[in-house]
């Protein structure tokens, strides 16, 4: 069972371990463990012609004026997913990662439903020989799990409930993978 | 030809039903013909020709707008997708 989509939280470390357990080859297990985040600062900045988007009365510097135009805090998170497709877009890129890189072990993990600031939301451990298949193939698959499986976010923030736009640069970061770019 | 049609995220709540199951016109033949079809209804189901870079899949597989559809398809409309 190497991937897996669930409500429920997951145990680090006992994933991280179980993709070595019982065996003496493996040289390094590499892992990314996403979480939900409550500011969004300044990645999303609002335009200065926002309506109640206020500069602060000493705001003089750049970052007083871009932590003004901040985004709502995100208070919670729902995850949405095609039931299926989804299962089955992990296991493709799973697949392509195993055979891209020599990898002995392979764990995904993407929760769905309600979170909250603070939960992890997403998992990815490799486990292989040498740390340059085990980092390459982990950063891979996390590129490819946010182009390509059918998950979907709506942000609540104070004020209201709003589905999170596709970033262009996860389709770069997936780019980079593209025959020929490596 | 019946097909089974989803729709996901933004989408689902924009149509405000999450699947249906359609006799296709003789006429719709494929993901994009199927598309303009729904959005034509009007109203909500506008949202169908407005949404950038809206994805589709046929049976559980991303596809493009000319791919052809058959009788007995699931086939899914949903934005760009935003996991991890």
């Amino acid at each position: 069972m190497s991937v897996s989509v669930q409500e429920a939280d997951f145990d680090v470390g006992a994933e991280i371990a179980a993709l070595s357990a019982g065996r003496d080859d493996v040289g390094a297990v590499a892992s990314f463990v996403g979480l939900v985040r409550a500011d969004k600062s300044v990645e999303k900045v609002m335009p200065p012609t926002q309506p109640g988007a206020v500069c602060p009365a000493d705001g003089g510097g750049e970052m007083a004026i871009a932590d003004s135009h901040a985004a709502p805090a995100v208070q919670a998170m729902t995850l949405e997913h095609y039931p299926g497709m989804t299962e089955k877009a992990l296991d493709a890129i799973v697949a392509e990662a195993r055979g891209r890189w020599d990898v002995f072990g392979v764990r995904v993990i993407h929760r769905v439903g309600r979170l909250l600031p603070g939960d992890r939301i997403v998992f990815v451990a490799v486990a292989s020989a040498h740390r340059g298949d085990a980092f390459a193939a982990c950063e891979f698959i996390m590129d490819y799990l946010k182009t390509r499986a059918p998950f979907w976010k709506k942000e609540e923030t104070p004020a209201g409930g709003h589905w999170v736009d596709a970033r262009e640069s996860d389709d770069q970061a997936a780019e980079r993978w593209a025959p020929g770019k490596e | 030809m019946e097909v089974k049609i989803l729709f996901f995220a933004g989408l689902r709540e924009a149509i405000g039903a999450g699947s249906e199951s359609l006799a296709l016109p003789a006429n719709v033949a494929t993901v994009g013909a199927l598309r303009d079809h729904l959005a034509a209804r009007g109203e909500a189901w506008s949202v169908l020709a407005t949404t950038k870079n809206l994805r589709a899949a046929v049976n559980q597989q991303m596809v493009d707008a000319d791919t052809s559809i058959k009788a007995g398809d699931e086939i899914a409309f949903f934005p760009p997708v935003t996991g991890g």
